[in-house]
């Protein structure tokens, strides 16, 4: 009655090779921060070796590298809080309070994340260059909010959606206005919506490389730039590079396989749950 | 932007609470309104006017020059060739995610042994950050001399080949494909979940088995999602750049410019500001016409 | 046509066992319902039967063909889901042809047979609509007629009316024993709803921890509660039960001392416990009467009127409550004090294993 037990093998078999075909390339990475520069370009490559932290350590005692990933966690956290703390009250108006131009306001927002980046580049980067803010975390701080806070609105509004306006209403005829609204109800009822709110803006600002290779050069560079920087004249630091991007890799994996369903949300505007 | 936005036609946000005007909601909105109005909508004006001067920050000062910028542009070869790439990129990428992504979604959707960690696996790429999936594809895989495929071709009496100097399109195609079959693979995966089993039940009470259940159930439901993973890599996808930063930065010669990566050359290579704004205007009306159709999709969506 | 026999059919998953053995005949063209609290095994039952859950202990055939291992479309049973489960991207017509689509009939035979069910179920004027474009009503009887189309020996209807208004709950009910004449098929309908059991079953099926507690018609239930647990489950309000011991008897009942109560009289021809048996008495609301100086002391907690009858809720010395169905005019008020005795003829007895004691038996007129 159900599939027959060898289709059923034979479907897990392909999915377990599809799985580590995907995942391979991220193992292979793994593999080869543990191995020393010799033995990253071996040919016939080493499946087999002693294990060294030789790299992890050269890769984290430069002190670009250790600036970088101090760059990537301030930048990606300070953007995360301000997107969450700006849209909070905003996804809360408009969640509980629809009025006339509640959906132009939600697809307007949806609308400036299709908006290029490459279009709008050159007055970004000359009006930070204007008030002094190239190559500065605040400034980059400030990039990675704005470009999250509509998935962050969006994403609030609709687990926001998810709470029963009469809980709202209630408090509202006790007299308990908006602000108070939002810490003592909003903020605890909605507590894992938010958190995986939170996580996907850390995710995407901690990935996120258009804006930081752009506008940022020694000084408030994330990873993302520093590795993508790796990249040319140094080359040939196979083992250093894979250590420092698994590093660099590492935080997200965690995060994102934590949350993998409710980021869907998210990444769709809501389009698939 | 605003012809996607007033076109979108028909939402309707359920209204919860009728009196609920007593409320002034402006200072709660204010904030976000006014950083996204001055994020979009002020740098556009600022590039549309940009986009009709002579203006290169290495020759100052900046003079009106009418359409001339757009003249060149359109007349220009490598435009139509960084569309083309950009095209081929698109295309090529969605292809892959669509067919792989689908395939993988439905096979990570059965029961079977290890299902969660196989799970994690197959999306984990989604979660490199671009600059990263570029280093391990362009040295630890597709190097000629050192890589690993190179090396696999070798063991099978092929010549290795050198991915970055013969094919380059093909190479950044297969690592953008990397990082986004994944995406659809989570989305789609999502969506098949969401596949009410009653539904599924009903068809086997119906007759339809293994392929028919695939074909008339399953497949159908996946339309929607497919055609939202489309547009969002679609959009996505225009915008490309670190990958091809990190691995080719365009070339050799033009091969791998894009259209993203043609306006970054423009402005931040050469800094002739008005013609990469042109060029700028220019991607951002077709990613206009792109997001018109998330957009009706998402606000169909929201009157469900 | 058919008839389905289960014979010690099992149930079980990895450490649960959620169908203990059940024996039960189907005849033909029989409205069956399974009832039962929730997690009792009638949903299960039902997909067993369905072919979406495995048999894993005993035989189940159809028509005298064991029936076991035969996969779901070909077992000739049509199923009609909870949720209705209809093809949200086809429209009314083609999810009612789906079936026939899948065995590869004819498409004017598929058309013929989908536009005779729709006139049958005033579906002919919304066959080129979705699902979503329906109303509840229009999709519950989509669900039914993706079954008929298929001409089926028999139907299963998995809770079918559970999301509907209760307006259109009680014409669906009339609607769908008519369907069973007409059709003139076997149906088996799932409910934990005992009105709805009673009213449209030829025969109920009580279920409870995965063992079938007693089966027969609405009226047989009712009127010979098989055990304490069925006395209890069928009936709205409540069976009033009270523990006590037999004191005496004779060959026309039993005289039973109840808890912090007088002696009631009970008869029941030939019962076989003696004196010194621990019994549970039974009585129905409309079968305890309000009786001056009667056996039985409380006070009235509550007072119910319903307009057509009178229910009064009577709280007992020892904290326990009894319904009394009343006469409007009895004038029974909050707080008053009352007596209460029941029709000896028709009171139930349970002895110390739950089982009834008593058969009654009863002539129709």
């Amino acid at each position: 009655m159900k599939p027959s037990i060898s289709s059923r093998v034979i479907f897990g078999v392909l999915a377990w090779i599809a799985a580590l075909v995907m995942f391979f390339p991220i193992l292979w990475m793994l593999i080869t921060a543990f191995k020393t520069e010799g033995q990253a370009i071996a040919i016939p490559p080493l499946l087999i070796f002693p294990p060294t932290f030789e790299s992890f350590l050269a890769a984290t005692n430069n002190a670009g590298y250790i600036l970088f990933a101090i760059n990537s966690v301030v930048v990606s956290i300070g953007s995360t809080v301000l997107a969450i703390a700006i849209a909070f009250p905003a996804a809360y108006a408009l969640a509980f309070f629809p009025g006339k131009r509640t959906e132009f306001t939600l697809m307007w927002m949806l609308s400036t994340k299709m908006l290029p980046a490459v279009g709008v580049l050159m007055p970004i980067y000359l009006g930070l260059k204007e008030a002094g803010l190239l190559d500065t975390r605040i400034g980059l701080v400030g990039i990675d909010t704005l470009m999250n806070l509509p998935i962050v609105v969006w994403m609030l509004y609709s687990f926001f959606k998810e709470i029963p306006g009469e809980i709202l209403e209630a408090a509202r005829v006790d007299g308990i206005g908006p602000r108070k609204q939002m810490v003592h109800l909003l903020l605890p009822l909605s507590g894992p919506g938010i958190a995986s709110t939170a996580l996907l803006s850390v995710i995407l600002s901690w990935n996120e490389a258009f804006w930081s290779i752009n506008v940022t050069a020694s000084r408030a560079g994330t990873l993302a730039a520093y590795i993508a920087r790796f990249s040319a004249p140094e080359g040939l630091f196979w083992a250093k590079l894979s250590a420092a991007s698994v590093l660099a890799v590492a935080p997200i994996l965690v995060f994102g396989s934590l949350t993998q369903r409710r980021l869907v949300r998210g990444l769709t505007f809501g389009a698939v749950k | 932007m605003s012809e996607a936005i007033t076109k979108t036609g028909g939402l309707r946000v359920t209204g919860r609470s009728r009196g609920s005007r007593q409320v002034n909601t402006l200072p709660l909105l204010l904030p976000a309104v006014a950083l996204l109005l001055l994020w979009s909508v002020l740098p556009l004006l600022r590039t549309l006017f940009y986009s009709f001067e002579h203006y290169n920050l290495m020759s100052p000062p900046a003079v009106l020059n009418g359409g001339l910028n757009y003249r060149y542009l359109f007349t220009d070869v490598s435009t139509w060739v960084a569309i083309e790439n950009s095209v081929i990129l698109v295309v090529g990428v969605l292809f892959a995610s669509i067919v792989f992504g689908t395939l993988i979604a439905l096979l990570l959707n059965n029961d079977f042994p290890g299902r969660n960690v196989a799970r994690l696996m197959a999306i984990a790429p989604f979660f490199v950050m671009s600059p990263v999936a570029a280093l391990i594809w362009k040295n630890l895989l597709l190097d000629p001399v050192s890589g690993l495929f190179g090396w696999l071709m070798m063991l099978v009496g092929l010549r290795p080949i050198a991915w970055f100097s013969t094919d380059p399109m093909t190479a950044v195609i297969i690592i953008y494909s990397w990082r986004w079959i994944p995406f659809a693979t989570l989305i789609l995966l999502t969506a098949l979940q969401s596949l009410d089993t009653d539904q599924l039940e009903a068809a086997r009470m119906d007759g339809a088995h293994g392929f028919a259940r695939l074909r008339y159930i399953v497949l159908p439901h996946l339309g929607r999602p497919i055609a939202i993973v489309i547009m969002l890599e679609s959009i996505f996808l225009l915008s490309a750049f670190a990958v091809i930063y990190t691995t080719t930065n365009g070339g050799p010669g033009d091969a791998t410019t894009t259209l993203t990566y043609l306006i970054f050359i423009k402005a931040l290579n050469d800094f002739s500001i008005g013609s990469a704004s042109a060029a700028g205007v220019f991607a951002i009306v077709l990613a206009n016409i792109l997001a018109f159709f998330l957009i009706r999709a998402v606000s169909k969506n929201l009157q469900r | 046509m058919a008839k389905l026999v289960l014979e010690k059919v099992e149930k079980r998953y990895e450490g649960f066992h959620a169908i203990k053995g059940v024996d039960l005949a189907i005849d033909d063209r029989e409205f069956v319902v399974f009832v039962g609290p929730s997690g009792c095994g009638k949903t299960t039952l039902l997909r067993m039967i369905a072919g979406l859950e495995e048999i894993t202990g005993g035989d189940f055939s159809i028509d005298g063909v064991r029936a076991n291992d035969i996969p779901p479309d070909k077992r000739g049973l049509a199923m009609v889901f909870q949720t209705y489960a209809l093809y949200p991207h086809m429209t009314v017509a083609e999810n009612m042809g789906f079936a026939l689509k899948m065995a590869k009939v004819p498409k004017a035979e598929i058309v013929a047979k989908v536009s005779q069910a729709a006139a049958m179920l005033q579906l002919d004027k919304v066959l080129d609509r979705r699902p979503k474009a329906l109303s509840g009503g229009q999709r519950q009887r989509v669900a039914i007629g993706r079954a008929i189309v298929r001409n089926p020996k028999g139907f299963l209807f998995d809770e079918p009316l559970s999301n509907l208004d209760a307006a259109l709950r009680v014409q669906m009910r009339t609607e769908l024993v008519k369907l069973n004449k007409e059709l003139q098929t076997t149906m088996i309908y799932v409910t934990h709803d005992q009105i709805e059991a009673m009213t449209m079953a030829d025969r109920i099926v009580v279920l409870n921890g995965g063992i079938v507690e007693q089966v027969g018609s609405p009226l047989e239930l009712y009127n010979n509660p098989a055990n304490l647990f069925v006395a209890g489950f069928i009936g709205s309000p409540k069976m009033n039960l009270l523990d006590g011991e037999i004191v005496a008897r004779d060959d026309h009942g039993a005289q039973v001392a109840l808890a912090d109560a007088g002696v009631v009289t009970i008869a029941a021809d030939g019962i076989e416990a003696g004196p010194g048996t621990r019994v549970t008495v039974g009585m129905r609301p409309e079968h305890t009467m309000l009786a001056e100086s009667g056996p039985i002391g409380g006070v009235a907690d509550f007072v119910e009127h319903l307009g057509n009858e009178t229910l009064v809720y009577v709280k007992r010395p020892n904290g326990g409550m009894m319904i009394v169905k009343a006469d409007e005019l009895a004038g029974i008020r909050m707080g008053d004090p009352v007596t209460m005795a029941p029709r000896t003829d028709r009171a139930s007895l349970f002895g110390p294993d739950g089982r009834a004691l008593i058969r009654r038996t009863f002539h129709l007129h």
